[in-house]
Formats: structure tokens, C-alpha cells, sequence
């Protein structure tokens, strides 16, 4: 029976009318929706690359039933950069080469604008780590990622100095 | 490898390069990879659009005798369920091997499972939920034969070639009078496990037919050869294929030739006259797409007084399936590295009911320098000397296998930078030493990196346009090694412009042909094509300019120009010159276009021996109670010829280094022995090294000129940082611990004495 939800993503409202209620979260974002930045791996919450931040947390969208999170807002990478500016995240990856091939890094980059927010990592590289190791570089970039997220860190921490 | 293509161009036996190669640019994909826009296969969302899922033999020897295909037919969205009873034959068997790169893959040819997760049938329907549905519903029967698994499953045999043709054994000098001669002699034997590719993106593919002409998005390490073997099971002439690779989310070796599932997807498509996605799920990547084989190795040397060696003998077997062969040839890392009198490596193979190996980052390379450094490890041990000390005392000047000079070989540089960095110097020669200030074993380890320096066929094309950019073009593959940028330097500065000034397309089969991304080569392969292609349509520009009465160039065509940033210079007085614009603007030309070819010069291939040389020293940590064991620190020098972008290559050898990580501590997968069944087909099961893994990792490159190796001196990055890495980790772990490492991965109960 076709089910109705409504979704904010990247600040758009997406009333979606679900044929199938088994649909993950994840697979509406790409194939119902079209936003497929938001990768999949696993398919199982082992690899971290359809990472997605639910209200603020961040989530494995494909363990995610799409109906279970009816009303949520949900920011995907498409909805990072704001007016074609790069979120600092974003940038300290290119700069610091904090990928390769490229396919884990949405998931990467919502996991470490997650782990930011959540303030427990600070400045601290093995908790930096620690806090990015639910998602997998099959390519290894982990040194790069690790680099990224403390310059990102410290470049959000700066900005928020300078505004407050 | 085949090194059979002559340059067009450059001649001169080096060339120099402009300013865009060495520079340390970031990723030119980097703003579409860190913003989703990135397109790979599976993002590709044509309209009408179907979806596609196999069902995985779940018994690994046998037949399928039922399947329940009204069910899964009857299924809500279900619009096609292909199986052996009604899926069209191709134009070539599936079981034969055409092409030197050919498996024998399954395109549900028959009823028989010749292991566990081979496709069995394909349910295609109008949503993923319902293609997995309705591949769950057939719920299969079997008639099931007893399975053979790993090394003792069957009789081992001599195979007629290892890896890609080559030879299956190797003698040099009288083996038996080095062992006679020898002041020590150690054995010791060594089993690596299979390991999978895993790369983060699944092997996925969308097909969609337009009439006889099909589009094809797919990664692929290969474009141009995997559209014409795509194009042959369907009896297309290539031309009539496009295959669309842009990214490939990680390859590693098992993205280069088609596989059973994109073959299925490519079938159904055509039957339905509807595009169709495939994706292969995690636990579907255990089994259909190639794996690292398994091996059990045994090293004999013998060591003189000195220290040198006598005798080298390196036996393996590897283990492949019952239907195919690819034979990990991982004795032959004793080819090319330590000087020793007697050289003997032997290989055996033995068959399995298990999908079919196949190149794996560094194949053979990686798992037989692991054995081979544990072996130099311990007679070092032996001779009672350092084990850097060891090494240099066999240092090889010339090629050991075949006596030939190298064409460079700053491998002691290698061993004194990395070590320097280290602080090896400081290390007690005994295990069980060194403690940290917790009270946990510290043991520090090295071993020594090589990888040759193949080159394939590569085309390319440069055509200046008449507003002084230029458009350089080849169907390279990125897969994560940088080709996007990498290539493009290169392509700059063949035309001597800025990297902003050109439009470099890569990425897919209707380009000229780029060669394999495989083997560490394709930068040296496709960047040679791309050089060359410039040299070519500058010397054209160059023809235009020296001709013409009306260019400050004219009558320069004896001395030679040169090309910098948009402008050709007279050799010999750099204050006449001309933009390339009013070149062409007065020639009345909107462009004009050249063409090249990469390779190297066949007589300097002939003559010389080529390998890219590093080190590696580790340190690891282990938990006295628990054994638990963290490789705490790693440091590699790599000496890989002309460096192109060192941001990428530090990065592609730190990569190479962390998988050396994974070989010596997670990665293992493991067969039920009973059932043949894959026990651990998923990334929770199959260990791979997260984030916390590799608290410090770094790789330093050491300057390396090569003037024989090919034109730009380029030899290549992409995998030697895998081998000297996983001995380097299984030696500093004997140090910390006494424990002689015998099986990958390294298990805590190897430590428990």
C-alpha cells in the first residue's frame, strides 16, 4: 500500500508517495529522489559511505527505513556547499587529499561535518580517528582524512571566534 | 607485459618537462568528488529504467535442480527472471578464453555451480525492492557434490603458466652447491590467505541498447579492451559499444575484464528493451570478481660467513578454482631483489571449488615479498646481523634473475632515508626489548618494496585550438590513483600550456585507447601517449611559425623552438617568440591536431633491467596480556622515477602501505570446508583497516632520474607500497615478541607460546 512521507532535504521539502514500504532511506535519496551523492557500500551499516545527517545526527541511511523517518530534515552532500562556496569540510578534503577513488567520500565528509558537531574529537587526531572509523577508504586515504577533518576542525572553531 | 609500441615522439632519451608535472596539484575531480556530482555507474538513472539483482548459488559443487521461478515471476514489479532454462547463449562461450585478459565467467550457460555465490538466475524488475524479492523467492534446490576448499581439498599440480603467462619456474646457477656452500641455512614457510578486492563501490552496471549500438556505464581499469571484449559476447563490432567509466570507485585489479553479472545486465536489457541497472551486493563481491589467491609458501637460503647469500629457493602454491587458472605467482618476488649466486622459485597450483583468482593490487609481488622478507628476517637472525645491514650485504647491482643493468635503482637511498626517519639506528637486535611507557611490547621491523615497471599500448590525441587552449585527450581510467589530474600535467605540458588552459577528456571508449590502468602503468603508459601527442601537434605548430616570414620564428626551424605557457620560443634566443593564437590566427587555421603513442624505447627494454625499489621499517605495539596487536607506526622511502604530482603519489603509496597493514593483520576470507560457503562475505566479517588502524603512516620519495625506463622517466606508484610492508609488520612483531610469523593474517593465537 503506497505510503506518504514528507521529507526536508538540503532545505527542500520532498513529499514523497512511497510504492514500496521496505525502501531504505538510502535508496530513496538515489533512486527515488535523485540525489545520488549519498553512496552505498554495504548496504548493511558496515562501511559508512551512504552517511547522512537525520536532524543533525549522523545516520547510516541504509539502515534506515525511509518511512521511519517521515518529517525528518536530512542534509545529503548535494546540500553542503552553500551558493556554489564549499563547506570548510569539503574544502580541507580537496586540500588535503583526503581521498582517492572518491566513492567513500560523501559518506566521509557527512561523518566528519557529524563528528564536528558533536564536539567530542575536538583537536584530538586519535579521536578524530576513532570517531571516522565507522566509515571505510578501501583506497586508505585515512592519513589525509584525519588531516582534513583537524584543518576543517580548526577553520569552523576559528570562524566561530570571529562571529561570536 | 608487452612493451611493443615505439614512440611517435619525443625522441630524445629524456625529456623535461614543463611546469605543471612535479607539482604537488590537488584532485581536478576534487570539487565534483567532494560534492556528490561525481557520476559513478550506479548513479546513472536513465529513464525507464529497470533493476536487476542475480540470485547466489548457495552450494559450491553441484547442480541447480529447482527453482521456484513462478513465484518470483508472480511478484508485484517482477518483469523478467532470466535462468540457464531461458537466457540467450553469446556470441562467444562463456566458458572460452579469447583474449589473454579472458575468465571463464558464468552467464547462466548451464545448471552447474562451480562455487558458492555464482549466479544462478537474474530477476529484473521495476524497483531494487522487488528485483531483491523476487530474487529471494526462488528459493533454489541443488543437487550438491562433495566441495574441495583451500590447499588440501585436491592433488597439486604443475600449471602451465602463473599470473598472466609467465613462467612457472625459474633457475639460475647451481642451487644445490649455493645450499652446500652455505655457513647457515634457514627454511621457513609461510601461508597468505585469499583476500578480496572489496573496492567501496560494488562492480555495478547500467546497459542500455539502441538499436544494435550499446551504452555501457561501468568502471572499468581498461576502457578501450573491455569495450572490445563487451562488443565480442555480443558479436558487436567495438564501435557499436560506448562504455562510460569516468570514476571508478576503487578497482585494484578487479574491475579490467567483464564479469558474468554485467554480461547478465547487458542480456536482460536487450530482451526487455529497457535500460537496466545491476549493482552486485557486498556479499556478492566474494566469489564473481576475481579474489587474491591463496598461497603456502616455503623459503630455503643459504648465507655465508659474511653474511651474503648462497642460495635462494622460493616455492609456492597457490591455490585457483576447478574451471580456471590464475596462479598467484609470488615466488617470483625473489626474482629481482637480493644478489644471490643460485636463485630457484618453483610454482604449484591446486584446485578449489571456489571462484577464479585473479590480479589483485601487486599480485604476486605482495604476498611473495612478504614471505621473502620474514625469510631475509630470519637469516639475518642467523648471520647475527642487523637486518638493514643484511639487506645492504645482498644488495643487488645488477638484476639477479637476468644480470642486466637496472635502469635506476636508488634503493639505498631508500633504506637511508627511511631508516634515518625512523631512528633504526637505535634498535637492540634482540626481540622482546622494548617496551612503551604503558608497559605493552614495542618490536620494530623493515623490509625491503619492488614492483617492475610495465608499460601497455597507449594512444592519444592533442589538438591546439585557435584560442590558445588546447583540447589532449586518451580513455584513461581514475580510480582513484589520480588519472584526472595526474594525466592532465602531463597533457599540459606536452603542449606547453598552463593546466587551466586545456581540456583534458578522459574517461570513456570513444577516446583514443589509453591502456589498462593496471600494473602501476598507466600514468607512465597513457602520460607518455598524451606527451607525445603534444610533442607531435607543437612540432606542427612549430612547422606553421618557422615557415612563415610574417612569425619572429621565422627561418628558426634548424635551431628549434620551445613551447612554454601558450607561446613557442626560439631555442637559441628566447626573446623571439609568438603566441599560439596568432600562429594559427595567421595560418587561417581554428586548429590544428597531432597524435602519439606511449612506450619505450625497445633496445633501453632489451638492455636494462626496470623496477621501482623502496623500504619500509614498522613498529607495532601488542598488548602483553592480550597480544592484541597495533601498528603503531610505518615509514616507507619509495624510489619510483620521475614523480608527476607528489600529493598523489604520497598518497597511492600511504595507500599501498595501509593494505600492507590489512595482508599482515585483518584480511582473510575464510570457507566453511564442508560446505564451501564463504563465512565471511561482508565488511564486518572481512576485516579491512579503518581510520584507527593507522595512527601514522608516511612515505617519503626519494629523487630518482631514469633515462631509460620510458621518454618521461615515469615508473609508478600504485602498488609497490603493499610489498616490503606486510614482512616489515611480521618482523616487528617477532621483535616485539620472539614469535616467528608462519600465516596471514596475523592472529593473536600466533603469539600465544
Amino acid at each position: 500500500m503506497p505510503l506518504s512521507i514528507s521529507l526536508t532535504i538540503n532545505g527542500n521539502r520532498h513529499d514523497t508517495l512511497l510504492d514500496d514500504a521496505r525502501a531504505t532511506l538510502l535508496d530513496v535519496l538515489r533512486e527515488r529522489i535523485g540525489l545520488t551523492g549519498t553512496k552505498k557500500g554495504c548496504d548493511r551499516g558496515q562501511c559508512g559511505a551512504c552517511t547522512v545527517l537525520v536532524d543533525g545526527r549522523r545516520i547510516n541511511a541504509c539502515l534506515t527505513l525511509a518511512a521511519s523517518v517521515d518529517g525528518a530534515t536530512i542534509t545529503t552532500i548535494e546540500g553542503l556547499a552553500r551558493d556554489g562556496e564549499l563547506h570548510p569540510v569539503q574544502a580541507a578534503f580537496i586540500e588535503n587529499d583526503g581521498f582517492q577513488c572518491g566513492y567513500c567520500t560523501p559518506g566521509q565528509i557527512m561523518s566528519a561535518v557529524g563528528l564536528i558537531a558533536e564536539g567530542d574529537a575536538g583537536d584530538d587526531p586519535e579521536r578524530i580517528r576513532e570517531g571516522m572509523s565507522g566509515n571505510i577508504c578501501r583506497c586508505a586515504a585515512y592519513p589525509g582524512i584525519t588531516q582534513a577533518v583537524l584543518d576543517a576542525q580548526r577553520r569552523l572553531a576559528d570562524d566561530e571566534r570571529v562571529s561570536a | 607485459m608487452p612493451d611493443t609500441h615505439t614512440p611517435t615522439a619525443p625522441t630524445a632519451s629524456r625529456v623535461r618537462l614543463g611546469s605543471n608535472a612535479g607539482q604537488p596539484m590537488t584532485r581536478r575531480d576534487g570539487v565534483a568528488k567532494v560534492t556528490g556530482s561525481a557520476t559513478y555507474a550506479a548513479d546513472n538513472r536513465p529513464s525507464d529504467l529497470l533493476h536487476a539483482v542475480f540470485a547466489s548459488a548457495g552450494i559450491a559443487r553441484g547442480r541447480v535442480s529447482h527453482m521456484d521461478v513462478d513465484a518470483a515471476k508472480s511478484h508485484p514489479g517482477v518483469v523478467k527472471v532470466l535462468t540457464p532454462q531461458n537466457c540467450p547463449s553469446l556470441e562467444i562461450d562463456p566458458d572460452a578464453k579469447p583474449h589473454a585478459f579472458s575468465w571463464r565467467i558464468e552467464v547462466l550457460q548451464n545448471d552447474s555451480v562451480r562455487y558458492a555465490g555464482q549466479p544462478i538466475a537474474l530477476v529484473v524488475a521495476e524497483t531494487l525492492e522487488a528485483a531483491t524479492e523476487g530474487a529471494r523467492l526462488l528459493s533454489p534446490t541443488y543437487e550438491e557434490q562433495p566441495v574441495r576448499i583451500g590447499f588440501d581439498g585436491d592433488a597439486p599440480y604443475d600449471p602451465p603458466a602463473i599470473g598472466i603467462g609467465s613462467a612457472p619456474s625459474f633457475t639460475k646457477g647451481d642451487i644445490d652447491a649455493g645450499h652446500a656452500s652455505a655457513e647457515y641455512s634457514t627454511e621457513t614457510s609461510i601461508e597468505t590467505p585469499i583476500q578480496y578486492h572489496n573496492a567501496m563501490e560494488t562492480h555495478a552496471i547500467v546497459a542500455e541498447w539502441n538499436g544494435d549500438r550499446l551504452t555501457l556505464d561501468t568502471p572499468n581499469q581498461a576502457i578501450v579492451m573491455a569495450r572490445g571484449m563487451f562488443a565480442g559476447y555480443f558479436g558487436l563490432p567495438p564501435e557499436n559499444v560506448t562504455l562510460r567509466s569516468p570514476y571508478l570507485g576503487g578497482g585494484f585489479g578487479s574491475k579490467a575484464v567483464p564479469i558474468g553479472p554485467q554480461l547478465l545486465a547487458i542480456l536482460a536489457a536487450r530482451m526487455l528493451k529497457r535500460p537496466v541497472k545491476l549493482a552486485l551486493r557486498r556479499d556478492q563481491m566474494f566469489g564473481p570478481v576475481l579474489h587474491r589467491g591463496a598461497t603456502r609458501q616455503t623459503l630455503k637460503l643459504g648465507t655465508d660467513a659474511d653474511g651474503r647469500l648462497t642460495a635462494l629457493e622460493h616455492h609456492s602454491t597457490g591455490v585457483t578454482s576447478s574451471f580456471d587458472e590464475f596462479i598467484e605467482p609470488a615466488a617470483n618476488a625473489s626474482h629481482n631483489l637480493y644478489a644471490s649466486p643460485a636463485i630457484v622459485t618453483r610454482h604449484k597450483a591446486v584446485r578449489a571449488d571456489i571462484g577464479t583468482p585473479g590480479p589483485m593490487r601487486a599480485p604476486g609481488e605482495a604476498s611473495g615479498s612478504a614471505a621473502l622478507e620474514i625469510a631475509m628476517d630470519i637469516a639475518a637472525e642467523a648471520a647475527g646481523l642487523d637486518p638493514l645491514e643484511f639487506r645492504l650485504r645482498n644488495y643487488a647491482e645488477t638484476d639477479p634473475a637476468s644480470g642486466k643493468p637496472f635502469s635506476s635503482k636508488a634503493l639505498r637511498e631508500c633504506y637511508a632515508a627511511a631508516a634515518k626517519q625512523f631512528s633504526w639506528a637505535s634498535r637492540p637486535r634482540a626481540p622482546g626489548q622494548m617496551r612503551d611507557d604503558v608497559g605493552r611490547l614495542v618490536g620494530w621491523g623493515m623490509g625491503s618494496c619492488l614492483f617492475p615497471n610495465p608499460m601497455f599500448p597507449a594512444q592519444a590525441r592533442a589538438v591546439l585550438r585557435r584560442d590558445g587552449t588546447a583540447l589532449v585527450e586518451t580513455a584513461g581510467a581514475d580510480m582513484g590513483q589520480g588519472a584526472w589530474t595526474a594525466l592532465a600535467q602531463i597533457a599540459a605540458d606536452g603542449v606547453g600550456l598552463p593546466a587551466d588552459r586545456i581540456e583534458f577528456r578522459s574517461g570513456t571508449s570513444d577516446l583514443p585507447d589509453g591502456g589498462i590502468a593496471g600494473g602501476s602503468g598507466h600514468t607512465a603508459s597513457a602520460g607518455g601517449a598524451l606527451y607525445a601527442a603534444g610533442s607531435d601537434v607543437i612540432a606542427k605548430l612549430a612547422g606553421l611559425a618557422t615557415n612563415d616570414p610574417a612569425s619572429p620564428l621565422f627561418g628558426a626551424g634548424n635551431v628549434g623552438v620551445a613551447a612554454r605557457n601558450g607561446r613557442l620560443f626560439r631555442a637559441d634566443d628566447e626573446t623571439r617568440s609568438e603566441r599560439y593564437e596568432d600562429i594559427l590566427a595567421r595560418a587561417g587555421l581554428d586548429e590544428i591536431e597531432g597524435a602519439g603513442s606511449g612506450g619505450r624505447d625497445p633496445a633501453n627494454a632489451e638492455a636494462r633491467a626496470m623496477f621501482s625499489h623502496g623500504a619500509v621499517f614498522a613498529e607495532v605495539t601488542i598488548d602483553p596480556d592480550l597480544y592484541q596487536i597495533r601498528v603503531s607506526r610505518l615509514v616507507g622511502a619509495f624510489a619510483a622515477g620521475r614523480i608527476i604530482n607528489p600529493k598523489l603519489a604520497k598518497s597511492q603509496l600511504t595507500g599501498g602501505m595501509i593494505w600492507g597493514v590489512g595482508f599482515a593483520l585483518h584480511e582473510e576470507g575464510l570457507h566453511d570446508t564442508r560446505t564451501g560457503r564463504p563465512m565471511n562475505a561482508d565488511l564486518a566479517g572481512y576485516h579491512v583497516p579503518v581510520n584507527a588502524d593507522v595512527p601514522s603512516v608516511e612515505a617519503l620519495i626519494i629523487d630518482e632520474e631514469d633515462p631509460y625506463v620510458n621518454p618521461l622517466g615515469i615508473k609508478g606508484v600504485g602498488e609497490i607500497g603493499i610489498t616490503g610492508t606486510v614482512g616489515a609488520i611480521a618482523n616487528a612483531v617477532w621483535h616485539a615478541t620472539g614469535a616467528r610469523i608462519k600465516s596471514f593474517p596475523i592472529h593473536i593465537d600466533a603469539l600465544l607460546r
